[in-house]
């Protein structure tokens, strides 16, 4: 890349943030809550990797930060779907606005 | 514009317009539809940043794994309504506007930063040797930070790098994946009802 | 010329993937000619004879004909978008797979030095256009087929996964042409004979290929006894064709992996010298370059050929047998075989046996992906030798070539 920068990719990460974070707050379903965390995540791994990229220094640390950030996506998913089968399991619904038995 | 270029700018509109369309769209089969996309996006991202490795562990775990998973899990929890959840126009309006807000105060902390510290040439793909010396920095056997100082602003001090590997973080982590496989294995565990006493 | 010099990797990148599109297409034509052929006679019948000449080889032509002029149907309950889309994914995920796969000695769409852990990563993606297609045809048949097609693969990636790494241990490299080069010469320099564990892993990577290219016994996400015919009951004409497409490029690429890694690559393995030539420049090598092509095809091909011999052999499991077989079976038998795999050398160190052959790649061809890394430093494996990281605390050693600039 010669005029590509990396603002230019930090951009994207941005967008991927911020799309992230919307899903969050707008999806009533816990597996579409779930499905933001990961666009979040996605976010910062391509900011890692877009620094990893452009500065000498960080061209290793950058990309294992990357690579741990996947690996705990990955252990994140595998929990909150546990946790969303016995939500459903227990209330007959995956609406994130029905977890409130522990409400004062 | 060289071809490196137009192939990024092909992926990040597809990267970023799928992940808008997973905010978007309502229906939870079709955003993971949207998803994939964005992680594929993400990954051929990572291919031309020059991280191959990074990008086929996203294309294994991310794609072929976590969204499975997703999937799956919606499978298994679609009854006919709770496909098509959805928040009220209020929630949306508020969603916007703070959506907005948060990607005008990155756009311009990064915009506004003075990255003249940083180096803006990437280094050489010709001379850069990725998926060894992650290897190698995740076996501990070889240092991961090149010696130097770390970049600063223009009169400050310089900050001496301390040198790092990785291989106790890679120890911790698969057992944490390890204690996350059996703990995942137990809260999906099938369990029999208490029965009508309760 | 420079306007040529500046795009010619695009044009490369052009060509080979129309030729990769043409191989997988054409192969697949191929196959099902085989298939049925293959079935008729396992079943003590001729199979196809009236189209086409004497082995009625023209009967896959017919049938694509009658496809794509088939009306392309869309159930009224089907979800538009995803019904549509998902054939293309499928086949994308295969298809990917074929670009890192070498053909011969520097012939391989895009030279990458972590191949095989592409190919996996792609191959993985496959699947999604699957479940994809089952939930999104609208059909209960469809649902029970993405689902069981979810469950099976998840499953079986683990066991494949973990059979792709031992060979990779002997070889030393994720670089799939690195690993083909090493196997030159006569057949017992094949990975497969390295070693008693990598014997049994070929087994073992045969059957989780077969299982993760849902082929019978393991097709429990089409049973058609059960299922109509799982996720792909409401497809119809081009898309359905995709869908057999993907599946056949699936068993050609598994199969692919199977031969690099374990039998060999592109060399026959009869001919100490194998092809060596290799370089571009003379007639001798480009025709050597051109046979090693075709080693390569038809050892896929015959793996292929063991694939449906098995198809039409073995009766279909249950999914429940399926999941325990690789659960209960694969994955431990798979563990196992890594952790003697790795074991073996240093046992064989420490009892002073003269040392396993392949632990060092031999000397570095002249590619692409491996100019990139031009120090021989970089170039070794990690445990590149039993004794000396056992014995040797490990060194931090300054890396030399990333000076702040």
């Amino acid at each position: 890349m010669t005029t590509v920068g990396l603002q230019e990719v930090l951009l994207v990460g941005a967008v991927l943030f911020v799309a992230g974070i919307l899903c969050m707050v707008t999806k009533r379903n816990a597996i579409g809550v779930l499905m933001g965390t990961e666009l979040v995540l996605n976010g910062a791994n391509v900011n890692f990797v877009a620094f990893a990229y452009f500065h000498n220094l960080f061209n290793i640390e950058g990309q294992i930060f990357a690579l741990f950030t996947i690996i705990m996506a990955a252990a994140e998913a595998a929990i909150a779907l546990a946790i969303v089968l016995n939500f459903y399991n227990n209330h007959v619904t995956v609406d994130v606005d029905a977890a409130e038995d522990l409400k004062g | 514009m060289s071809f490196a270029d137009f192939l990024f700018w092909v992926v990040a509109l597809l990267t970023g317009l799928s992940a808008v369309m997973v905010v978007v769209t309502q229906n939870i089969v079709r955003a993971a539809l949207w998803l994939l996309f964005t992680l594929a996006g993400t990954a051929g991202l990572f291919f031309l940043l020059g991280a191959d490795f990074v990008g086929a562990v996203q294309l294994l775990v991310y794609v072929g794994g976590i969204l499975i998973l997703l999937v799956f899990g919606v499978m298994l929890t679609a009854q006919g309504p709770f496909v098509n959840l959805r928040a009220g126009a209020g929630e949306w309006a508020v969603a916007i506007v703070v959506g907005l807000l948060l990607l005008g105060l990155l756009g311009s902390a990064f915009l506004m930063t003075d990255w003249r510290f940083l180096p803006t040439q990437p280094p050489d793909p010709a001379t850069s040797r990725y998926t060894n010396d992650l290897g190698l920095a995740l076996l501990g056997s070889r240092d991961a930070t090149p010696p130097g100082t770390l970049p600063v602003h223009p009169g400050d001090q310089p900050v001496e790098r301390s040198r790092v590997a990785y291989l106790l973080p890679f120890e911790i982590v698969s057992v944490h994946l390890l204690v996350v496989l059996i703990g995942a294995a137990y809260l999906a565990r099938a369990r029999r009802r208490r029965g009508a006493r309760t | 010329m420079d306007w040529l010099a500046d795009y010619w990797p695009v044009i490369r990148a052009l060509l080979a993937s129309i030729l990769l599109v043409t191989l997988v297409a054409g192969s697949a034509i191929i196959f099902i000619w085989m298939e049925r052929k293959v079935a008729g006679r396992i079943q003590d019948r001729l199979g196809p004879t009236r189209v086409g000449g004497k082995f009625g080889w023209l009967q896959t032509i017919a049938d694509g004909i009658k496809l794509i002029a088939k009306e392309d149907i869309i159930p009224a309950h089907a979800d538009q978008l995803l019904f549509r889309i998902s054939p293309y994914i499928a086949f994308v995920g295969v298809f990917l797979s074929f670009l890192v796969l070498p053909f011969g000695r520097e012939i391989v769409g895009l030279p990458m030095n972590i191949a095989a852990f592409f190919m996996l990563s792609v191959l993985s993606t496959e699947v999604f256009g699957i479940i994809l297609a089952g939930y999104g045809s609208g059909s209960k048949w469809s649902l029970f087929g993405g689902m069981r097609e979810a469950a099976q693969m998840v499953s079986y990636e683990v066991p494949r996964a973990l059979c792709v790494v031992i060979p990779v241990l002997a070889a030393g490299t994720l670089d799939l042409q690195l690993i083909a080069q090493q196997q030159a010469g006569f057949f017992w320099n094949w990975l497969i004979f390295h070693d008693p564990f990598q014997f049994l892993t070929f087994w073992v990577f045969f059957t989780v290929a077969t299982a993760g290219c849902k082929r019978a016994p393991f097709d429990l996400a089409e049973a058609e006894s059960e299922l109509v015919a799982g996720f792909h009951t409401e497809y119809s004409g081009f898309r359905w064709c995709l869908f057999f497409m993907a599946e056949y490029g699936a068993m050609f690429a598994a199969s692919a992996l199977a031969v690099t890694l374990f039998l060999g690559g592109w060399h026959t393995g009869l001919f100490p010298a194998d092809f060596m030539p290799g370089d571009f420049e003379t007639p001798l090598g480009i025709l050597a370059s051109f046979l090693s092509v075709i080693v390569l095809i038809a050892k896929s091909w015959l793996l292929v050929f063991v694939m449906m011999w098995i198809r039409w052999t073995l009766p279909r499991l249950r999914i429940d047998q399926v999941m325990m077989m690789c659960l209960k079976y694969l994955v431990p038998i798979s563990c196992a075989l890594l952790l003697l795999a790795s074991l073996l050398p240093l046992l064989w160190n420490t009892l002073g046996l003269p040392r396993l052959p392949f632990r060092n790649p031999p000397a570095l061809p002249v590619l692409p992906a491996t100019q990139r890394m031009p120090t021989s430093q970089a170039m070794q494996p990690a445990f590149d030798d039993g004794t000396q990281s056992s014995t040797q605390p490990p060194q931090l050693t300054r890396r030399d070539s990333h000076e702040l600039r």
